[in-house]
Protein backbone atom coordinates (compact mmCIF):
# COMPACT_ATOMS: atom_id res chain seq x y z
CA UNK A 1 0.00 0.00 0.00
CA UNK A 2 1.40 3.80 -1.00
CA UNK A 3 2.41 5.83 1.56
CA UNK A 4 -0.32 8.56 0.45
CA UNK A 5 -3.30 6.06 0.52
CA UNK A 6 -1.98 5.15 4.20
CA UNK A 7 -2.29 8.37 5.05
CA UNK A 8 -5.66 9.21 3.97
CA UNK A 9 -7.33 6.30 5.34
CA UNK A 10 -5.54 7.04 9.03
CA UNK A 11 -7.02 10.93 8.29
CA UNK A 12 -10.04 9.92 7.72
CA UNK A 13 -10.58 7.49 10.21
CA UNK A 14 -9.06 9.29 13.17
CA UNK A 15 -11.41 12.60 12.16
CA UNK A 16 -13.74 10.94 12.00
CA UNK A 17 -14.22 8.86 15.27
CA UNK A 18 -12.12 11.58 17.48
CA UNK A 19 -13.66 14.07 15.60
CA UNK A 20 -10.43 15.65 14.45
CA UNK A 21 -9.64 18.98 12.56
CA UNK A 22 -7.90 17.78 9.47
CA UNK A 23 -5.33 20.42 9.25
CA UNK A 24 -4.18 19.42 12.83
CA UNK A 25 -3.39 15.69 11.33
CA UNK A 26 0.16 16.46 10.33
CA UNK A 27 3.31 14.07 10.86
CA UNK A 28 4.78 15.57 13.78
CA UNK A 29 1.41 15.85 15.88
CA UNK A 30 1.77 13.99 19.00
CA UNK A 31 -0.85 11.66 19.80
CA UNK A 32 -1.76 12.62 23.32
CA UNK A 33 -0.27 15.93 23.49
CA UNK A 34 -1.38 17.82 20.32
CA UNK A 35 -4.36 15.15 18.88
CA UNK A 36 -5.50 15.52 22.75
CA UNK A 37 -6.36 11.74 23.03
CA UNK A 38 -5.88 10.38 26.11
CA UNK A 39 -5.59 6.49 27.36
CA UNK A 40 -9.10 5.72 26.78
CA UNK A 41 -9.04 7.07 23.46
CA UNK A 42 -5.88 4.81 22.70
CA UNK A 43 -7.55 1.41 23.75
CA UNK A 44 -10.27 2.32 20.38
CA UNK A 45 -7.54 3.85 18.46
CA UNK A 46 -6.97 0.30 17.99
CA UNK A 47 -10.08 -0.93 16.67
CA UNK A 48 -10.34 1.87 14.45
CA UNK A 49 -7.09 1.31 13.09
CA UNK A 50 -8.35 -2.60 12.29
CA UNK A 51 -11.95 -1.54 10.89
CA UNK A 52 -9.91 1.28 8.47
CA UNK A 53 -7.46 -1.31 7.10
CA UNK A 54 -9.95 -4.51 7.46
CA UNK A 55 -7.15 -6.46 9.20
CA UNK A 56 -6.55 -7.37 12.53
CA UNK A 57 -2.88 -7.32 14.15
CA UNK A 58 -0.86 -10.39 14.84
CA UNK A 59 0.34 -8.22 17.74
CA UNK A 60 -1.66 -5.35 18.76
CA UNK A 61 1.34 -4.04 22.29
CA UNK A 62 3.15 -2.80 19.11
CA UNK A 63 0.77 0.32 18.86
CA UNK A 64 1.69 1.25 22.33
CA UNK A 65 5.24 2.53 21.43
CA UNK A 66 3.61 5.10 19.26
CA UNK A 67 4.00 8.94 19.86
CA UNK A 68 3.09 10.77 16.67
CA UNK A 69 1.02 10.18 14.04
CA UNK A 70 4.26 10.15 11.55
CA UNK A 71 5.11 6.89 14.06
CA UNK A 72 1.53 5.12 13.11
CA UNK A 73 1.78 5.75 9.23
CA UNK A 74 5.32 4.14 9.36
CA UNK A 75 3.75 1.51 11.71
CA UNK A 76 0.86 0.75 9.36
CA UNK A 77 3.81 0.72 6.77
CA UNK A 78 5.67 -1.91 8.16
CA UNK A 79 2.57 -3.73 8.31
CA UNK A 80 1.76 -4.01 4.87
CA UNK A 81 5.93 -4.74 4.39
CA UNK A 82 5.88 -7.51 6.69
CA UNK A 83 2.51 -8.47 6.12
CA UNK A 84 2.16 -8.53 10.22
CA UNK A 85 -1.85 -8.73 9.53
CA UNK A 86 -4.72 -10.95 9.33
CA UNK A 87 -7.23 -10.09 6.78
CA UNK A 88 -10.23 -9.61 8.65
CA UNK B 1 -37.09 14.93 57.41
CA UNK B 2 -36.13 17.16 60.26
CA UNK B 3 -32.69 19.30 59.06
CA UNK B 4 -32.15 21.82 56.52
CA UNK B 5 -35.11 22.79 54.46
CA UNK B 6 -34.54 21.79 50.83
CA UNK B 7 -35.77 23.65 47.55
CA UNK B 8 -35.90 23.22 44.45
CA UNK B 9 -34.27 25.57 42.08
CA UNK B 10 -34.39 24.14 38.51
CA UNK B 11 -35.85 21.66 36.25
CA UNK B 12 -35.20 20.12 32.82
CA UNK B 13 -37.22 17.54 31.08
CA UNK B 14 -36.44 15.49 27.76
CA UNK B 15 -39.79 13.50 27.19
CA UNK B 16 -41.67 11.86 24.38
CA UNK B 17 -43.03 15.82 23.69
CA UNK B 18 -39.88 17.20 23.21
CA UNK B 19 -37.40 18.67 24.46
CA UNK B 20 -38.24 21.52 27.29
CA UNK B 21 -40.39 21.34 30.96
CA UNK B 22 -42.48 23.85 28.96
CA UNK B 23 -42.99 21.78 25.77
CA UNK B 24 -44.02 18.86 28.00
CA UNK B 25 -46.38 21.12 30.28
CA UNK B 26 -48.13 22.16 26.99
CA UNK B 27 -48.55 18.79 25.98
CA UNK B 28 -49.90 17.67 29.42
CA UNK B 29 -52.62 20.44 30.08
CA UNK B 30 -53.40 20.94 26.11
CA UNK B 31 -54.42 16.97 26.45
CA UNK B 32 -52.19 15.84 23.93
CA UNK B 33 -51.05 12.23 23.82
CA UNK B 34 -47.40 11.92 23.14
CA UNK B 35 -47.02 7.91 22.40
CA UNK B 36 -46.76 7.12 18.76
CA UNK B 37 -46.99 3.87 16.70
CA UNK B 38 -43.60 2.19 16.50
CA UNK B 39 -42.05 0.77 13.01
CA UNK B 40 -42.84 -3.22 12.58
CA UNK B 41 -40.34 -4.57 14.43
CA UNK B 42 -40.40 -8.36 13.48
CA UNK B 43 -39.51 -9.99 17.04
CA UNK B 44 -41.05 -12.75 16.84
CA UNK B 45 -43.68 -13.25 20.03
CA UNK B 46 -43.54 -9.72 20.86
CA UNK B 47 -46.75 -7.85 20.06
CA UNK B 48 -45.86 -4.32 21.84
CA UNK B 49 -46.98 -1.24 18.99
CA UNK B 50 -47.10 1.53 20.96
CA UNK B 51 -44.13 3.55 22.95
CA UNK B 52 -42.90 7.67 23.84
CA UNK B 53 -39.69 8.09 22.08
CA UNK B 54 -38.00 11.57 22.36
CA UNK B 55 -37.10 13.20 19.29
CA UNK B 56 -33.55 12.49 17.83
CA UNK B 57 -31.60 15.45 19.28
CA UNK B 58 -28.32 16.24 17.83
CA UNK B 59 -25.81 14.66 20.10
CA UNK B 60 -22.40 16.59 19.39
CA UNK B 61 -24.03 19.23 21.20
CA UNK B 62 -22.29 17.82 23.98
CA UNK B 63 -18.70 17.61 23.47
CA UNK B 64 -17.08 14.37 22.27
CA UNK B 65 -14.60 13.79 25.61
CA UNK B 66 -17.88 13.49 27.53
CA UNK B 67 -19.86 11.97 24.66
CA UNK B 68 -17.85 8.89 23.99
CA UNK B 69 -18.56 7.61 27.37
CA UNK B 70 -22.49 8.08 26.61
CA UNK B 71 -25.33 5.78 25.57
CA UNK B 72 -28.60 7.48 24.29
CA UNK B 73 -29.83 7.68 28.27
CA UNK B 74 -26.78 9.61 29.07
CA UNK B 75 -27.20 12.08 26.68
CA UNK B 76 -30.71 12.14 27.04
CA UNK B 77 -30.01 13.45 30.91
CA UNK B 78 -27.34 15.95 29.72
CA UNK B 79 -29.64 17.52 27.74
CA UNK B 80 -32.03 17.47 30.81
CA UNK B 81 -29.46 18.59 33.63
CA UNK B 82 -28.29 21.38 31.04
CA UNK B 83 -31.89 23.20 30.85
CA UNK B 84 -32.22 22.42 34.79
CA UNK B 85 -28.97 23.96 35.42
CA UNK B 86 -29.67 26.77 33.31
CA UNK B 87 -33.04 27.31 35.24
CA UNK B 88 -31.43 27.67 38.32
CA UNK B 89 -28.94 30.23 37.15
CA UNK B 90 -25.90 28.34 37.08
CA UNK B 91 -23.77 28.36 33.93
CA UNK B 92 -24.24 24.50 32.91
CA UNK B 93 -20.50 25.24 30.84
CA UNK B 94 -18.68 26.26 33.73
CA UNK B 95 -17.43 22.87 36.25
CA UNK B 96 -19.67 22.61 39.50
CA UNK B 97 -17.50 21.03 41.84
CA UNK B 98 -19.75 21.89 44.63
CA UNK B 99 -22.84 19.91 43.18
CA UNK B 100 -23.35 16.24 43.70
CA UNK B 101 -25.21 14.26 41.26
CA UNK B 102 -27.96 11.62 42.24
CA UNK B 103 -29.85 9.97 39.04
CA UNK B 104 -30.45 6.61 38.13
CA UNK B 105 -31.61 4.30 35.16
CA UNK B 106 -33.14 1.23 35.01
CA UNK B 107 -30.18 -0.91 33.94
CA UNK B 108 -27.07 0.33 31.63
CA UNK B 109 -27.99 0.91 28.19
CA UNK B 110 -29.63 -2.08 26.48
CA UNK B 111 -28.64 -1.04 23.02
CA UNK B 112 -24.97 -1.00 23.75
CA UNK B 113 -25.46 -4.52 25.45
CA UNK B 114 -27.35 -5.52 22.29
CA UNK B 115 -24.24 -4.27 20.11
CA UNK B 116 -21.56 -6.07 22.06
CA UNK B 117 -23.09 -9.19 22.72
CA UNK B 118 -24.12 -9.60 18.97
CA UNK B 119 -20.75 -9.13 17.85
CA UNK B 120 -19.37 -11.56 20.70
CA UNK B 121 -21.61 -14.01 20.23
CA UNK B 122 -20.83 -14.24 16.27
CA UNK B 123 -17.36 -13.75 16.54
CA UNK B 124 -16.73 -15.34 19.63
CA UNK B 125 -14.07 -12.95 20.16
CA UNK B 126 -13.84 -9.72 22.50
CA UNK B 127 -10.91 -8.01 19.47
CA UNK B 128 -13.24 -5.33 18.56
CA UNK B 129 -14.70 -4.36 21.59
CA UNK B 130 -14.00 -0.53 22.51
CA UNK B 131 -12.67 0.67 26.03
CA UNK B 132 -15.87 2.91 26.34
CA UNK B 133 -18.50 0.30 26.49
CA UNK B 134 -18.43 -0.47 30.04
CA UNK B 135 -19.18 2.92 30.59
CA UNK B 136 -22.41 3.14 29.01
CA UNK B 137 -23.66 -0.17 30.56
CA UNK B 138 -22.28 -0.07 34.11
CA UNK B 139 -24.97 0.39 36.36
CA UNK B 140 -24.20 4.31 37.31
CA UNK B 141 -23.83 5.23 34.20
CA UNK B 142 -26.53 8.32 33.92
CA UNK B 143 -25.04 9.53 37.17
CA UNK B 144 -21.67 9.29 36.02
CA UNK B 145 -21.38 10.73 32.80
CA UNK B 146 -23.20 13.72 34.30
CA UNK B 147 -20.92 14.31 36.78
CA UNK B 148 -18.33 13.78 34.25
CA UNK B 149 -19.92 15.97 31.48
CA UNK B 150 -20.88 19.07 34.16
CA UNK B 151 -17.88 18.73 36.79
CA UNK B 152 -19.72 17.53 39.43
CA UNK B 153 -17.05 16.59 42.46
CA UNK B 154 -19.30 15.95 45.26
CA UNK B 155 -20.77 12.32 45.80
CA UNK B 156 -22.27 10.48 42.95
CA UNK B 157 -25.19 8.47 43.36
CA UNK B 158 -27.00 6.00 41.37
CA UNK B 159 -29.88 4.47 42.99
CA UNK B 160 -31.13 1.27 40.83
CA UNK B 161 -34.36 1.03 41.59
CA UNK B 162 -35.79 0.05 38.00
CA UNK B 163 -38.69 2.42 37.75
CA UNK B 164 -38.62 4.20 41.09
CA UNK B 165 -35.05 5.38 40.21
CA UNK B 166 -35.90 8.78 39.33
CA UNK B 167 -37.82 9.71 42.37
CA UNK B 168 -35.94 7.68 44.71
CA UNK B 169 -32.62 9.77 43.58
CA UNK B 170 -34.64 12.82 44.39
CA UNK B 171 -35.43 11.53 47.93
CA UNK B 172 -31.62 10.39 47.82
CA UNK B 173 -30.57 14.25 46.65
CA UNK B 174 -33.14 15.65 49.20
CA UNK B 175 -32.02 13.85 52.31
CA UNK B 176 -28.34 14.53 51.31
CA UNK B 177 -29.08 18.65 51.57
CA UNK B 178 -31.36 18.38 54.89
CA UNK B 179 -28.79 16.11 56.30
CA UNK B 180 -26.16 19.22 55.41
CA UNK B 181 -24.05 16.52 53.86
CA UNK B 182 -23.99 18.43 50.42
CA UNK B 183 -25.10 21.78 49.42
CA UNK B 184 -26.15 20.89 46.17
CA UNK B 185 -27.85 18.26 44.06
CA UNK B 186 -28.74 17.37 40.67
CA UNK B 187 -31.37 15.03 40.65
CA UNK B 188 -33.51 13.20 38.40
CA UNK B 189 -33.67 9.40 35.80
CA UNK B 190 -33.19 8.67 32.58
CA UNK B 191 -33.96 5.82 30.10
CA UNK B 192 -33.46 4.92 26.65
CA UNK B 193 -36.36 3.10 24.68
CA UNK B 194 -35.62 -0.57 24.33
CA UNK B 195 -37.76 -3.47 22.92
CA UNK B 196 -35.75 -5.44 25.43
CA UNK B 197 -37.60 -3.62 27.95
CA UNK B 198 -41.11 -3.40 26.35
CA UNK B 199 -40.64 -7.49 26.09
CA UNK B 200 -39.65 -7.88 30.05
CA UNK B 201 -43.38 -5.90 30.59
CA UNK B 202 -44.88 -8.19 28.04
CA UNK B 203 -43.75 -11.25 29.45
CA UNK B 204 -45.08 -10.55 33.10
CA UNK B 205 -48.05 -9.85 31.46
CA UNK B 206 -47.90 -6.07 32.35
CA UNK B 207 -47.40 -4.26 28.53
CA UNK B 208 -50.88 -2.71 27.05
CA UNK B 209 -50.67 -4.37 23.42
CA UNK B 210 -53.16 -1.68 22.13
CA UNK B 211 -51.84 -0.99 18.69
CA UNK B 212 -53.45 2.99 18.94
CA UNK B 213 -51.33 4.88 20.62
CA UNK B 214 -54.35 7.14 22.26
CA UNK B 215 -56.18 4.13 23.71
CA UNK B 216 -52.61 2.32 24.72
CA UNK B 217 -52.23 3.92 28.27
CA UNK B 218 -55.07 4.30 30.43
CA UNK B 219 -54.29 3.97 33.95
CA UNK B 220 -57.51 3.50 36.25
CA UNK B 221 -59.50 2.66 33.29
CA UNK B 222 -61.53 -0.72 33.57
CA UNK B 223 -60.36 -0.84 29.53
CA UNK B 224 -56.82 -0.33 30.75
CA UNK B 225 -54.29 -3.24 29.21
CA UNK B 226 -50.98 -2.57 30.71
CA UNK B 227 -48.26 -0.04 30.63
CA UNK B 228 -46.68 1.48 27.30
CA UNK B 229 -42.93 2.31 27.61
CA UNK B 230 -41.22 5.41 26.72
CA UNK B 231 -38.06 7.15 27.49
CA UNK B 232 -36.51 10.26 28.09
CA UNK B 233 -35.09 12.53 31.05
CA UNK B 234 -36.13 14.39 33.96
CA UNK B 235 -33.62 16.90 36.00
CA UNK B 236 -33.79 18.71 39.16
CA UNK B 237 -31.67 20.97 40.96
CA UNK B 238 -32.18 21.07 44.86
CA UNK B 239 -30.03 23.52 47.09
CA UNK B 240 -30.79 24.22 50.76
CA UNK B 241 -32.96 27.23 51.75
CA UNK B 242 -29.99 29.39 52.60
CA UNK B 243 -27.47 28.75 49.39
CA UNK B 244 -30.91 29.47 47.26
CA UNK B 245 -31.61 32.75 48.78
CA UNK B 246 -28.42 33.45 49.22
CA UNK B 247 -27.68 33.49 45.49
CA UNK B 248 -30.98 34.84 44.56
CA UNK B 249 -32.23 32.13 42.71
CA UNK B 250 -35.84 31.59 41.85
CA UNK B 251 -37.59 29.06 44.16
CA UNK B 252 -39.51 26.84 42.42
CA UNK B 253 -41.05 24.68 45.40
CA UNK B 254 -40.00 23.13 48.32
CA UNK B 255 -39.45 18.89 48.95
CA UNK B 256 -41.14 18.30 52.42
CA UNK B 257 -41.12 15.27 52.80
CA UNK B 258 -39.95 11.92 51.40
CA UNK B 259 -40.02 8.33 52.48
CA UNK B 260 -38.83 5.05 50.89
CA UNK B 261 -39.33 1.46 51.56
CA UNK B 262 -39.59 -1.99 50.43
CA UNK B 263 -42.57 -4.73 49.62
CA UNK B 264 -40.38 -8.30 50.75
CA UNK B 265 -43.73 -10.33 50.03
CA UNK B 266 -43.48 -10.21 45.84
CA UNK B 267 -40.86 -9.45 43.43
CA UNK B 268 -43.76 -8.40 41.09
CA UNK B 269 -47.17 -7.46 42.89
CA UNK B 270 -47.18 -4.34 44.93
CA UNK B 271 -48.78 -3.99 48.66
CA UNK B 272 -51.46 -1.52 48.88
CA UNK B 273 -50.63 -1.88 52.89
CA UNK B 274 -46.96 -0.79 51.68
CA UNK B 275 -47.45 1.75 49.82
CA UNK B 276 -50.08 3.19 52.37
CA UNK B 277 -47.31 3.08 54.86
CA UNK B 278 -45.04 4.80 52.37
CA UNK B 279 -47.51 7.75 51.85
CA UNK B 280 -48.27 8.21 55.53
CA UNK B 281 -44.26 7.95 56.27
CA UNK B 282 -43.58 10.79 53.80
CA UNK B 283 -46.01 12.90 55.29
CA UNK B 284 -44.53 12.42 58.85
CA UNK B 285 -41.57 13.35 57.55
CA UNK B 286 -43.66 16.63 56.42
CA UNK B 287 -44.95 17.06 59.21
CA UNK B 288 -48.29 17.08 57.39
CA UNK B 289 -51.42 15.72 57.64
CA UNK B 290 -53.46 13.91 54.70
CA UNK B 291 -56.06 16.84 54.98
CA UNK B 292 -53.08 18.91 53.85
CA UNK B 293 -52.50 17.14 50.35
CA UNK B 294 -54.80 18.95 47.74
CA UNK B 295 -53.34 16.39 45.00
CA UNK B 296 -51.61 12.65 44.11
CA UNK B 297 -49.56 12.55 41.37
CA UNK B 298 -50.24 8.47 41.23
CA UNK B 299 -47.50 6.54 39.38
CA UNK B 300 -50.51 4.23 38.04
CA UNK B 301 -49.08 2.67 34.75
CA UNK B 302 -52.05 1.08 33.45
CA UNK B 303 -51.52 -2.35 35.11
CA UNK B 304 -53.86 -4.78 36.31
CA UNK B 305 -52.77 -4.83 40.40
CA UNK B 306 -50.23 -1.68 40.47
CA UNK B 307 -52.95 0.22 39.79
CA UNK B 308 -55.45 -1.32 42.09
CA UNK B 309 -52.67 -2.06 45.11
CA UNK B 310 -52.05 2.16 44.72
CA UNK B 311 -55.55 3.02 44.41
CA UNK B 312 -56.64 1.44 46.93
CA UNK B 313 -53.77 2.76 49.41
CA UNK B 314 -54.50 6.04 48.08
CA UNK B 315 -58.36 5.62 49.23
CA UNK B 316 -57.27 4.26 52.59
CA UNK B 317 -55.08 7.55 53.54
CA UNK B 318 -57.36 9.99 51.78
CA UNK B 319 -60.38 9.00 51.08
CA UNK B 320 -61.86 10.16 48.38
CA UNK B 321 -61.25 14.12 49.27
CA UNK B 322 -58.00 14.41 47.00
CA UNK B 323 -58.04 14.18 43.24
CA UNK B 324 -55.76 12.18 41.61
CA UNK B 325 -54.40 11.95 38.37
CA UNK B 326 -51.34 10.00 36.69
CA UNK B 327 -49.63 11.25 33.52
CA UNK B 328 -48.86 7.83 31.86
CA UNK B 329 -51.91 8.38 29.84
CA UNK B 330 -50.46 11.47 27.97
CA UNK B 331 -46.90 10.09 27.92
CA UNK B 332 -46.55 6.44 28.72
CA UNK B 333 -43.88 5.04 31.62
CA UNK B 334 -40.41 6.72 30.88
CA UNK B 335 -39.31 4.29 33.49
CA UNK B 336 -36.52 5.64 35.75
CA UNK B 337 -37.26 9.28 34.20
CA UNK B 338 -41.14 9.13 34.76
CA UNK B 339 -40.56 9.94 38.82
CA UNK B 340 -38.25 12.67 37.64
CA UNK B 341 -40.54 13.93 34.82
CA UNK B 342 -43.95 13.55 36.67
CA UNK B 343 -42.32 15.56 39.64
CA UNK B 344 -40.96 18.20 37.69
CA UNK B 345 -44.80 18.44 35.98
CA UNK B 346 -46.44 18.30 40.06
CA UNK B 347 -44.14 21.32 40.24
CA UNK B 348 -45.64 22.99 37.24
CA UNK B 349 -49.02 22.43 38.61
CA UNK B 350 -48.35 23.48 42.22
CA UNK B 351 -46.79 26.77 40.51
CA UNK B 352 -49.90 27.57 38.33
CA UNK B 353 -52.71 25.85 40.38
CA UNK B 354 -54.02 24.47 37.54
CA UNK B 355 -54.12 20.14 37.78
CA UNK B 356 -54.05 17.80 35.09
CA UNK B 357 -56.40 14.46 34.96
CA UNK B 358 -55.42 11.33 33.58
CA UNK B 359 -55.55 10.75 29.54
CA UNK B 360 -57.75 7.92 28.64
CA UNK B 361 -59.22 7.72 31.99
CA UNK B 362 -63.17 7.15 31.57
CA UNK B 363 -64.87 4.63 33.61
CA UNK B 364 -62.82 3.99 36.49
CA UNK B 365 -61.90 0.98 37.54
CA UNK B 366 -64.42 0.57 40.90
CA UNK B 367 -61.50 -1.81 41.94
CA UNK B 368 -58.71 1.02 42.48
CA UNK B 369 -60.99 2.47 45.30
CA UNK B 370 -63.15 5.52 45.44
CA UNK B 371 -60.83 7.53 44.62
CA UNK B 372 -61.35 11.34 43.00
CA UNK B 373 -60.49 11.35 39.35
CA UNK B 374 -61.12 14.59 37.70
CA UNK B 375 -61.96 14.30 34.02
CA UNK B 376 -60.70 18.04 33.23
CA UNK B 377 -58.17 20.19 34.65
CA UNK B 378 -58.77 21.47 38.07
CA UNK B 379 -57.57 23.97 40.24
CA UNK B 380 -56.32 23.72 43.66
CA UNK B 381 -54.70 26.31 45.87
CA UNK B 382 -53.08 26.24 49.08
CA UNK B 383 -52.02 22.76 49.66
CA UNK B 384 -49.16 20.53 48.79
CA UNK B 385 -48.84 17.37 46.70
CA UNK B 386 -47.37 14.01 47.06
CA UNK B 387 -45.96 12.05 44.21
CA UNK B 388 -45.73 8.36 44.45
CA UNK B 389 -43.12 5.63 42.37
CA UNK B 390 -42.94 2.07 42.40
CA UNK B 391 -41.09 -0.77 40.85
CA UNK B 392 -40.90 -3.93 40.14
CA UNK B 393 -38.83 -5.49 42.99
CA UNK B 394 -40.75 -3.75 45.75
CA UNK B 395 -39.70 -0.60 45.37
CA UNK B 396 -42.49 2.53 46.68
CA UNK B 397 -41.03 6.12 46.86
CA UNK B 398 -43.33 8.81 48.28
CA UNK B 399 -42.52 12.65 47.88
CA UNK B 400 -44.01 15.69 49.21
CA UNK B 401 -43.74 18.85 47.32
CA UNK B 402 -45.26 22.43 48.16
CA UNK B 403 -44.70 25.77 47.68
CA UNK B 404 -41.50 28.15 49.52
CA UNK B 405 -43.28 29.72 52.53
CA UNK B 406 -40.07 31.38 53.86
Amino acid sequence: MQEKEIKDIVDAALADEFELDRASLVDDAHIREDLGLDSLDIVDLVIVIENAFNFKLEDRSKLAGIQTLGDLYRFIRDIYEHKSFVEK
Amino acid sequence: MRGRRVVITGMGALSPYGEGASVMMRGLRDGVCALRSLQEHGIDGLHCGVAGIVPRLDAKRVPRESRRTMSPMSLHACFAVREALFQAGLDPDAPLPGAGVAMGSTIGSPEVLQEFFSAYLRDKSVDGMRGTVFFKVMSHTVAANVALAFGCARRVLAPAAACASGLMAVGLGYEAVASGREDLMICGGADEFHLLTAATFERLGAASLEQEPRLASRPFDTARQGLVCSEGAGALVLESLERAGARGAEILAEIKGFAMLSTPANIAHPSAEAIETCMREALDDALLRPQDIGYVNAHATATEWGDIAEGRAVAGLFGDAVPVSSLKGHMGHAMAASGALELISCIEMLRTSVYIPTYGLETPDARCGALRHPQASFAVTGKAILKNSFALGGSNCSLVLDHCCQ
